[in-house]
């Protein structure tokens, strides 16, 4: 139900930003859907090796050794390991990602998957090095990750915290 | 929609591999009936969540046409104290394109003399809350039920790394101007 309504909702920001968009020039539109449509191509087998591949990879790893490391009674040494991981994952979202659904596929508890992905995504060391240092001042990068170490352990407890949603 | 053109993906490539061997583990470890079932399971997945891809791409590409990034810049690089934090964490929410474009709008803010803790609080709000990256590519890994849990603590944590960066840089700026 909630997937559906969510489907639902970005379809209709979809249908707002063409009318937007059509409203401004027709060019936009055509730009944007031909664009979109690249990109959801492009994504596409991204995706699937992800999404079905990590079912593979997930029944490959030992479940027992993986709830032990990242399960839910992990603690703060199991979003310690897995904000270590997420620091030192390489490579774009397919790698990221894929781990991630692996590792929940196989015994790792969301708030543990909650802190590597959040560490991914402030501080993955090899993102950081090609993108961030090039484009800002070396001290201001230093500033941002050190600061941002707290922030994958606040994330995993605020998600235990906070239960499901 | 600017672009680095790669000559072959490393990324993927290195996940393909991993699969086709913990595939081929599964088929010759667990037998044909298990290899179909982990097939049948998450193809299910993957046609569910192609439609909300589709429409994820298209909210990306049509916000960066129609949202001009250096309006982005212009209400970050205006204001200051918590304020200055909250537009910053709002302009990185929305703010569309990649890390390749992302990163030179924080570094032109503090070229402009934007304050420190709003040039964090911009990067930390587009790698956390950023829709691009979560309806591309989060949503359909994970699914809806765990983007929006995660989504639930991490509006706080800009915040956070803006006002603690901004007391660290003013503390080691204080520090260095002494003789």
């Amino acid at each position: 139900m909630m997937a559906l309504a969510i489907g639902a909702l970005l379809w209709v920001i979809v249908a707002a930003l063409v009318l937007i968009a059509a409203l401004r020039s027709g060019s936009i539109v055509e730009t944007g859907l031909r664009e979109g449509a690249l990109d959801f191509l492009r994504l596409t087998p991204r995706v699937l090796i992800g999404v079905v591949g990590s079912g593979y990879v997930a029944a490959v790893l030992p479940p027992e050794v993986l709830a032990g490391l990242l399960g839910p009674k992990s603690g703060l040494l199991g979003t310690a390991i897995a904000t270590l991981a997420g620091a030192f994952t390489p490579g774009g979202p397919v790698v990221g990602f894929s781990i991630g659904v692996a590792a929940l596929k196989s015994g790792a508890a969301a708030p543990q998957v909650i802190a590597y992905t959040t560490a991914w995504a402030l501080f993955a060391i090899q993102r950081v090095a090609s993108y961030e240092v090039v484009a800002m001042p070396v001290r201001v990068v230093w500033l941002r990750v050190l600061v941002s170490i707290p922030v994958p352990f606040l994330a995993a407890f605020g998600a235990m915290l906070l239960g499901k949603p | 929609m600017v672009r680095k053109r790669k000559p072959f993906d490393w990324s993927t490539a290195l996940v393909t591999v991993c699969v086709v061997v913990a595939a081929i583990v599964v088929y010759l470890r667990d037998g044909q009936a298990r290899f179909v079932a982990v097939f049948v399971n998450d193809a299910g997945i993957f046609l569910d969540i192609l439609p909300k891809m589709a429409a994820g791409c298209l909210i990306g590409v049509f916000s960066t046409l129609l949202i001009p990034r250096e309006m982005v810049a212009r209400w970050v690089g205006a204001e200051s104290g918590i304020v200055g934090l909250l537009i910053a964490t709002a302009a990185g929410a929305i703010m569309p394109g990649g890390p390749v474009t992302v990163y030179p709008v924080a570094g032109a803010f503090l070229a402009v003399g934007a304050d420190i803790g709003a040039a964090l609080a911009f990067v930390t709000s587009w790698t956390l809350l950023g829709y691009a990256r979560a309806l591309v590519w989060e949503l359909p890994f994970f699914g809806p039920d765990f983007v929006l849990w995660r989504m639930t603590v991490a509006p706080l944590f800009p915040l956070f790394v803006g006002v603690v960066g901004r007391i660290v840089a003013q503390a080691i700026m204080t520090r260095e101007a002494k003789p």
